[in-house]
């Protein structure tokens, strides 16, 4: 663990990639737009990091969970898909307040209104651009 | 010996062709505004990666298709993370061909397969080999203490 030091108003943000180029690159764009990024490369890791297991109810949440300002999945992963993650994350009393953004290489309609419709904040089509994220990072985290 | 100002020259036609011709599209460029003085070899860190992940892809993909059985969802899953990768770090016709690749894939068509493969294993190789030149081109303007152009 870096002993590095954040302000209070750096957003920290949850980003799951099954793909590991995807990963180094979305990493990469929050920096430069002044996130704090931690990965996980598959949605049961990103459940943990944030304090919530796979089978428990809400009352069973550890509360041990790291706190984050904003969450971007991808959509296709293998095992829990990112709008899986988008329902487990809504069905949370204490995440459902937590902006969930997700990423995909397809243009379906369907699949954007599914993940919009189960509150999803926003739909990006990947590949990644630095204005996408610039503007993610200001319209969500109110900057 | 060339000079620094012909190896810069060098180095923005190459750029240019490369677009042009279709191997690099704008996504490329993308990840080069990723990069600075804190970040000077991001760019090269991210293609090898991509060029070490692909590999093992490719092994993975030739593997899948000869299996007697061959499982198209598997293959399917290779080429969807290729055709990610690819796309995500600009290699434009190595993303076109996993588009096709996975076409076949949902068509259980093991002839279009392997024909992808084929295709797809020569664009990558082709994408490689222009990249690592161009990689060059960049060390050498550095090693002449010039500093690498922003072609947009």
């Amino acid at each position: 663990m870096s002993m590095e030091y954040y302000e209070e108003d750096v957003p920290h943000v949850l980003a799951v990639d099954d793909n590991i180029i995807d990963r180094k690159l979305i990493e990469r764009l929050l920096k430069t737009s002044s996130c704090r990024v931690t990965v996980a490369e598959n949605a049961i890791r990103a459940l943990e990091y944030l304090g919530l297991k796979e089978n428990q109810q809400q009352s069973q949440f550890n509360g041990k969970g790291a706190k984050v300002n904003m969450i971007i999945t991808d959509y296709c992963m293998p095992g829990m898909t990112g709008y899986e993650l988008l329902q487990k994350i809504k069905e949370s009393s204490m995440l459902k307040d937590v902006p969930v953004v997700i990423m995909s290489s397809e243009n379906i309609p369907n699949r954007i209104n599914e993940c919009l419709e189960k509150g999803a904040e926003r739909f990006i089509l990947k590949p990644l651009k630095l204005a996408d994220v610039k503007m993610l990072r200001c319209q969500l985290t109110k900057c | 010996m060339s000079s620094v100002l012909q190896l810069q020259r060098q180095f923005i036609d190459y750029t240019t062709s490369l677009h042009n011709e279709g191997y690099l599209d704008n996504q490329f460029t993308e990840l080069q505004k990723l990069q600075d003085e804190s970040n000077p070899d991001f760019v090269t860190e991210v293609v090898s990666m991509y060029f070490e992940d692909s590999d093992k892809l490719l092994n993975n993909l030739t593997t899948a298709l000869q299996q007697r059985n061959v499982d198209y969802k598997q293959v399917d899953a290779h080429a969807h993370q290729f055709k990610g990768s690819s796309s995500s770090i600009g290699a434009k016709r190595v993303t076109n061909v996993c588009a096709h690749f996975k076409g076949f894939c949902e068509a259980k068509n093991l002839d279009g397969c392997l024909r992808c493969l084929q295709q797809v294993k020569q664009e990558y190789i082709f994408f490689r080999n222009k990249l690592e030149a161009l990689f060059r081109l960049e060390q050498q303007i550095l090693q002449a203490g010039g500093s690498v152009p922003m072609v947009e």
